[in-house]
């Protein structure tokens, strides 16, 4: 049992282990950028399973959709983690037993290293072992005694390098704990807010348009803090292409919100509002045109409501601006005189016969094609529905009827056959925030940051012995140099080049140098 | 903020100028590495140099002529190619410093552009290592990627130069994107050799010109271990911008999943390389399906998939 458990923990922490599993880890992220995925466009991965039948859903049993969520996905990233501690763990004891470590002893026969150098020199071991000492500083150095009077000295440096992978590998594991926490705490909340003063509070997840808490938040308590959005100005240039968008912004939190204090900031893509602990984002903007129905009555209801771009380029947008008739108790009676305007919106029209489109993005000359939709919206129905659309169903079992098809520009209107007007009357603009927390981001950081610096550090450095042995002969002191790197030969040739050439000329004068070299 | 048009088109000018010097250099190269005579003394001793366990020198049939005009032609045209590589490099450098003046930010705000700078980096990093490993005639396998691509670059992939959007309006375009650019250009050079690498080992018969494959393996390693740790800082300016920019550091988007799994096949590269067994043709393959990583990033990605990154230019 032990030894099945002992086997089990060397083969996890194997290097060869790790490099499967990094394979893996590479093989199972892929899917996720070649498939929709959840997490980024729900609508997206409906579209994909209508499309591939029994196939698709069988991708979404597989969790294939919600890859990054996947038992799979998280199973060779647990696995991973294990293997990391796993080979962590004995190469951090024997790296610390190694920072007291002496430089290992000079090995019996140098000349079987991959480099190594012999040369005659008339200097006596003593003075030899003196050169190196002065050439080798910065090594570290361990000078011997050995047999018949020969002296050697064992030199080592590079030790960085294991501290650069220890310091990398650590900072992988603390970034991967660090994800993790913020997994747990961290929400992403979105909400489009107009652009004419309104405001958005912080205080729950009911405020929101969309909202995705992390594991461990249930949205009751959110860092409380308040924005109202001015303006929002949006510049573009002569070819349609934006140049900057810009919301102006008030806010309080913290002491604020008690003393009521708003302070000013520009909010624009790339700058974020940091306050409170989280950060307010500028995703998108689009318009919201303004509708006033005149009931036969003579009683008006206006209603401002998003529409949503259709075309990023030149914001033609759609939507749907509903309307319940004013003093109706009845739900029955209700439901036959619901209204609904539905129709294109153009920031700068341009007309194909009557067909509306949009020439540009901003402003210019806006103008609706809307039809006018009255009877039962289906609000009652129990079920939710988009407030950029009616409810298809309700038209197609004929209880919602078109009452009128037509384009209108700022101010003017139309009238039902029941003597109702509906007028447009304009458009603001809105600008969709989001809201994102996330008490780790910070960890996150600095951790990666550690990942270069270790990097770095380790693939830079070379972890290299070389020795030095001198011994008495008969023409004078038979020189012997070895060298060996640790890791990766890679370059360290040029630099035990150097230190042979330097020792030698410090030696003895070129002319008498007696060389014996025998490179292989 | 004006677009010169005048620089712009120069600009262009020295891109095509680039290209056609870089086609001239491969041409001298390709004379080189058809008809060189290799000094095999600089060659064993650079082995040596390198720490080769094993002599991996393949026996090339004798060369039947000895040193001749014909060689000497070969290394003269060699070193000619070295020079118009540099020119066309200079070129190059001119048509990106151009680009930038005439636009007024950084010269890599789409894909032609970004490709443009990869490719640069992939021939400044040749000529560099040029400087340290005697592989000269090995230049047309590198520029004949770098001539692909910036043909694709310019035909296919050609944005007239313009302003860019407001979410690449921020300091992170000049920093992120070129260190991308510098890690992604570097790896091309050891993913080439890595090719050749796994030629010479699987198939001796045919590469019998190429230099011996430790020093091929060298190479690789040596660009690559310089690559990485720029492209892992790429990586990580990126996600700084993202939760700048997007509000989320990293969010699995296309562009960055791929990024993602490119980085992890360079470190199973880095790691092979310190596993028994795994050394040599299979370090090397890793390499090269790193580098596959990285151009499917750039091209697939940006191509066809629809992320947040399909800004580029596209």
């Amino acid at each position: 049992m032990i030894a099945l458990l002992r086997n089990t923990w060397r083969g996890l922490t194997s290097m060869r282990t790790a490099l499967v599993l990094l394979f893996l880890l590479a093989v199972a992220a892929l899917p996720g950028a070649l498939l929709p995925q959840r997490s980024l466009n729900s609508t997206k991965v409906d579209e994909y399973i209508a499309a591939h039948g029994w196939w698709g859903e069988l991708l979404g049993r597989l969790e294939f959709y919600n890859v990054y969520g996947s038992v799979w996905f998280s199973a060779v990233y647990l696995l991973l983690f294990i293997s990391l501690v796993g080979c962590l763990l004995p190469r951090t004891l024997e790296y610390a037993k190694s920072l007291r470590a002496r430089p290992v002893l000079t090995p019996r026969n140098l000349s079987r290293l991959p480099h190594h150098h012999e040369a005659t020199v008339a200097a006596t071991p003593a003075q030899v072992m003196a050169t190196a000492r002065k050439r080798l500083k910065g090594w570290r150095i361990e000078e011997r005694e050995e047999e018949d009077g020969a002296r050697s000295v064992s030199a080592e440096r590079g030790y960085l390098r294991e501290t650069g992978n220890l310091i990398f590998h650590f900072a992988m594991l603390g970034l991967i704990v660090s994800l993790a926490v913020g997994k747990m705490f961290n929400y992403e909340g979105q909400v489009i807010v107009l652009a004419n003063g309104s405001q958005f509070c912080n205080v729950g997840t009911l405020g929101y348009d969309s909202f995705r808490p992390g594991l461990r938040v249930d949205g009751t308590d959110l860092n409380p803090f308040c924005v109202k959005v001015d303006d929002f100005r949006p510049n573009y240039l002569p070819t349609g292409q934006a140049d900057y968008f810009r919301a102006d912004l008030e806010y309080q939190s913290g002491a604020d919100l008690e003393s009521n204090t708003w302070r000013p900031y520009q909010l624009e893509v790339n700058s974020p509002l940091r306050t409170a602990g989280d950060r307010v984002y500028l995703l998108s903007h689009g318009y919201a045109p303004t509708f006033t129905v005149t009931f036969p009555d003579g009683k008006t209801r206006t209603h401002t409501t998003q529409w949503r771009p259709v075309n990023q380029l030149t914001y033609l947008s759609e939507g749907a601006t509903k309307f319940d008739p004013p003093g109706v108790t009845d739900p029955a009676e209700r439901r036959k005189r619901q209204l609904a305007i539905t129709g294109l919106f153009a920031p700068t029209a341009v007309l194909n016969g009557k067909l509306l489109d949009s020439g540009f993005p901003d402003l210019r000359d806006p103008a609706v094609a809307i039809d006018v939709m009255k009877g039962d919206l289906g609000n009652d129905s129990g079920r939710g529905q988009s407030i950029y659309e009616v409810s298809q169903e309700m038209v197609d079992n004929g209880r919602l009827k078109r009452v009128a098809r037509e384009n209108l520009r700022p101010g003017e209107d139309l009238t039902l056959e029941d003597g109702t007007t509906v007028r447009f009357d304009g458009v603001q603009r809105w600008v969709y925030l989001q809201v994102s927390h996330d008490p780790a981001q910070g960890w996150v950081l600095g951790f990666a940051v550690l990942v270069v610096f270790g990097l770095g550090t380790s693939l830079v450095i070379k972890r290299r012995r070389l020795w030095v042995r001198a011994t008495p002969g008969e023409n004078g002191t038979v020189l012997l140099l070895g060298g060996l790197a640790r890791t990766d030969q890679a370059g360290y040739g040029e630099e035990f080049g150097r230190v042979t050439e330097d020792l030698l000329a410090e030696l003895t004068p070129a002319s008498e140098r007696v060389q014996a070299n025998k490179e292989s | 903020m004006g677009i010169d048009q005048t620089l712009s088109s120069y600009s262009d000018w020295c891109y095509g100028i680039a290209v056609g010097a870089y086609v001239v250099a491969m041409l001298c190269y390709l004379y080189e590495q058809a008809f060189g005579y290799r000094d095999r003394t600089a060659a064993r001793r650079e082995l040596v140099g390198v720490g080769a366990s094993g002599d991996t020198l393949v026996d090339e049939p004798p060369a039947e002529e000895p040193p001749s005009r014909r060689a000497g032609r070969a290394a003269r045209l060699g070193k000619m190619a070295v020079a118009i590589t540099t020119f066309g490099a200079l070129l190059h450098v001119s048509s990106l410093a151009l680009r930038a003046l005439a636009t007024s930010r950084a010269p890599w705000g789409n894909m032609y552009e970004f490709g443009a700078t990869l490719c640069l980096v992939a021939v400044l990093t040749w000529l560099v290592v040029l400087r340290k490993f005697p592989v000269r005639h090995l230049g047309v396998w590198v520029l004949l990627p770098v001539i692909a691509l910036m043909f694709l670059g310019g035909v296919v992939l050609y944005t007239t130069a313009a302003p860019v959007q407001p979410a690449l309006q921020s300091y992170w375009l000049v920093i992120h994107v070129f260190a991308i650019a510098l890690g992604s250009g570097m790896v091309l050079v050891p993913g080439v050799v890595s090719v050749l690498y796994l030629l010479k080992v699987r198939k001796p018969e045919w590469a019998g010109r190429l230099p011996a494959a430790d020093m091929l393996d060298q190479v690789a390693y040596r660009t690559t271990v310089f690559a990485f740790p720029i492209y892992t800082a790429g990586v990580i300016f990126g996600a700084i911008w993202a939760e700048q920019s997007w509000g989320r550091f990293w969010g699995w988007d296309p562009k960055e999943t791929v990024a993602f799994v490119a980085w992890v096949v360079y470190a199973a590269y880095l790691h092979s390389r310190a596993t028994a067994g795994w050394r040599g043709g299979r370090a090397a393959a890793i390499n090269i399906v790193g580098f596959a990583a990285m151009i499917f990033n750039l091209f697939f990605i940006n191509l066809v998939t629809a992320g947040l990154h399909s800004y580029a230019g596209v």
